[in-house]
């Protein structure tokens, strides 16, 4: 079992045919995930990947494929016209992986998601991945993941391949891992992620991955100390960090007391949860809390 | 990209948004020549991308065209240090001269978007003229928060709730309102990210005045506005970091001396703080970005070595769409055009790890080669 994707997973491709979008394409469908669309306007008819059909538009492409969830490379100026897209066509899930989303687009989408059945993810994260499903949706490598039964959620990319690093070579499979995003404004967050890892039976332990800026994590905190009866394990990535500062992430600016990691983690110990000391000791603090 | 107050000021008196009179010099001519215009007097204002000018020497009044050239001069080509720029200061360029204002009340207002409510939202305080993050410590029931529903923007009713919430007299709420709006219109159409006004002041014979502007743009949304990033002043920065934008690079300096090379914001962050653990201290936040070329690699390596406090550089590397021996590539190329070769800390995983490795050992650099952040602790405070 998992959250959000499974074997179940029909995905469609947003921007296909450009060099971000056939590379990882590919990789998700080497992966084992069930590629069934394509959409780049004006490319429809044509196939890639060998016989992965090419639409003009999402609609055509969900009518004909039952595509269930979608994965978006295009630029950023045209990211939130794709997400409202997939939205419009009815497709349950959209994971939005561009980076450089302008916030206003970003605010714009959320507020027409409002009420309608339609989960984002991202802009600017790195997907997820069921590695028991074999259903890939992102650009994260593969074959660092081991199916099991611990939940992993971050808003970082290249850290959260770090985490599930750690955990593999300790033996310690995942049931699913989601990348919620670094920007300030965006779909699915730290809550909607542990509140869905809460109620999977197949998810026994959840590792969640956070940095400076904003309150997401103050959030997450507040939702554990009340719902989560499952472990979770925390880290916060930023430390070091200047006040002031945008550190990579349009998000991760330490811009008040309350975006400063100590803040952070010490609402999550406060809530009960594991703190990772530091990023070196993922693997070995889930192990001891498994243990 | 932060915007200097005199482009604020411009910005926002376009969409209705009333400003004292001003004139921006850029000598002590000039600044004479605006004095007069302003009636002989003005309050001589520097220029920078950073708060705090009053209380580090940055804001004076003048009390005649003399006077103004006389602080504009001795501003002009000096270096401000407020608690906002660090030791090494911002250099000033242009001073604004405005018209001196009989103030009767110093408001705040604010406009930013939460992340949390995923919405913009108006912030107002009747505690104008003070950093409004430590109102929210002291007297948080000061600091009035009005959400925006961006499907309809800012509504008359909110306006009434801050002005009550402000204490405005009546004849005040219209005016208000309006200027609001014509904040909330600018911040939209502009795609700011952030427009602070503190303080708004009440004047003694009843108008409500922007004092001061500060205004960022959100530089991914640049593309769609050409004018306002002519606007963009670099010399307010770090020149390594311009240097490193230019490039795509995200580097942020800092004071230590571990130079940090690393593909992710999420693992520079949790390397620096690798390095902070290993009890030394990081020369830089550095993100190569995820599919980084050779010549990227190294290029960042030879900008975070041009940091002369570099004294120790670590390289880490979780290969996924970047692949080892690109990275490995990179590296040998930067230390082999650098006119110093400190020492090198190498942690490589992922894609083509095994590749990277034996160009690393072939190159006949000494690096040390380690697999985990653990190892890279410990090699960092050898």
């Amino acid at each position: 079992m998992s959250i959000l994707v499974n074997e179940n997973t029909r995905l469609l491709v947003q921007g296909i045919t450009g060099r971000e979008g056939s590379f990882h394409a590919e990789r998700c469908k080497a992966y084992g995930t069930n590629l069934v669309a394509g959409v780049t306007p004006g490319k429809g008819g044509e196939t890639v990947l060998d016989g992965v059909p090419v639409f003009d538009s999402v609609r055509e492409a969900v009518e004909n494929t039952g595509a269930n969830v979608s994965l978006i490379f295009v630029p950023p100026p045209f990211a939130a016209d794709a997400i409202l897209e997939s939205a419009d066509a009815g497709v349950p899930l959209v994971v939005c992986i561009t980076e450089g989303v302008p916030v206003r687009d970003s605010t714009m989408v959320m507020r027409y998601l409002e009420g309608k059945p339609v989960r984002l993810l991202g802009p600017n994260c790195p997907g997820l991945i069921t590695p028991g499903a074999k259903a890939k949706i992102g650009i994260m490598p593969g074959n660092i993941h081991l199916p099991g039964k611990v939940g992993v959620v971050s808003r970082s990319g290249t850290l959260t391949y770090e985490g599930v690093d750690q955990l593999t070579k300790r033996g310690i499979g995942q049931s699913t891992c989601v990348g919620i995003g670094g920007d300030p404004v965006s779909g699915t967050g730290f809550v909607d992620v542990l509140a869905m890892f809460n109620d999977d039976p197949e998810t026994e332990a959840i590792v969640m991955i956070g940095e400076i800026g904003g309150i997401k994590e103050q959030e997450a905190a507040a939702f554990i100390k009340e719902s989560v009866r499952k472990p979770v394990a925390a880290l916060i990535v930023g430390q070091t960090a200047p006040p002031g500062r945008r550190m990579g992430h349009a998000g991760a600016v330490i811009t008040g007391k309350a975006a400063l990691a100590s803040e952070k983690m010490r609402a999550l110990e406060e809530a009960g949860c594991r703190v990772i000391p530091t990023p070196a000791d993922i693997g070995a603090t889930v192990a001891d809390m498994l243990a | 990209m932060k915007l200097h107050e005199y482009q604020a000021k411009q910005l926002l008196a376009a969409y209705g948004v009333p400003v004292p009179e001003n004139y921006v010099a850029a000598s002590g001519a000039e600044a004479a020549a605006a004095a007069e215009r302003l009636g002989g007097t003005g309050v001589v204002k520097a220029q920078v991308h950073a708060g705090g000018r009053g209380k580090a020497g940055g804001v004076k009044v003048a009390a005649s065209p003399a006077e103004a050239a006389q602080i504009a001069e001795s501003l002009i080509g000096s270096t401000l240090v407020t608690f906002q720029t660090g030791p090494q200061g911002v250099p000033v360029h242009q001073v604004l001269v405005e018209q001196t204002m009989d103030i009767e009340r110093e408001l705040y207002l604010s406009i930013t978007t939460d992340g949390g409510r995923r919405r913009p939202v108006v912030i107002a305080s009747a505690a104008g003229g003070m950093e409004i993050e430590e109102v929210a410590q002291t007297e948080p029931e000061k600091v009035l928060t009005e959400p925006i529903d961006p499907a309809i923007g800012f509504q008359p009713f909110q306006a009434r709730r801050l002005a009550a919430g402000l204490g405005l007299p009546l004849a005040q709420i219209r005016p208000f309102s309006a200027l609001v709006d014509a904040c909330y219109r600018a911040y939209i159409e502009k795609d700011s990210g952030m427009i602070e006004i503190n303080p708004l002041v009440l004047t003694s014979d009843g108008q409500l005045l922007a004092l001061d502007a500060k205004m960022d743009l959100d530089d991914d949304a640049l593309f769609r506005h050409k004018a306002e990033a002519e606007l963009r002043d670099t010399t307010q920065d770090d020149q390594l970091e311009v240097a490193a934008s230019e490039a795509g690079i995200a580097y942020v300096k800092l004071d230590g001396n571990v130079g940090c090379m690393v593909n992710g914001a999420g693992l520079a962050m949790a390397t620096m703080d690798i390095v902070k653990f290993a009890g030394a201290e990081p020369a830089n936040f550095l993100d190569v970005g995820g599919g980084a070329a050779e010549d990227k690699i190294s290029h960042a390596i030879l900008l975070m070595l041009s940091d002369r406090n570099v004294e120790k550089v670590l390289v880490n590397i979780f290969g996924g769409i970047l692949r080892c021996d690109i990275a490995a590539r990179g590296i040998v190329d930067a230390y082999g055009k650098a006119d110093r070769q400190p020492q090198l800390v190498v942690r490589m995983l992922g894609t083509n790890v095994d590749e990277g490795k034996q160009i690393l050992a072939d190159s006949g650099l000494t690096a040390t080669m380690v697999d985990t952040l653990e190892e890279a602790a410990a090699a960092i405070k050898e």
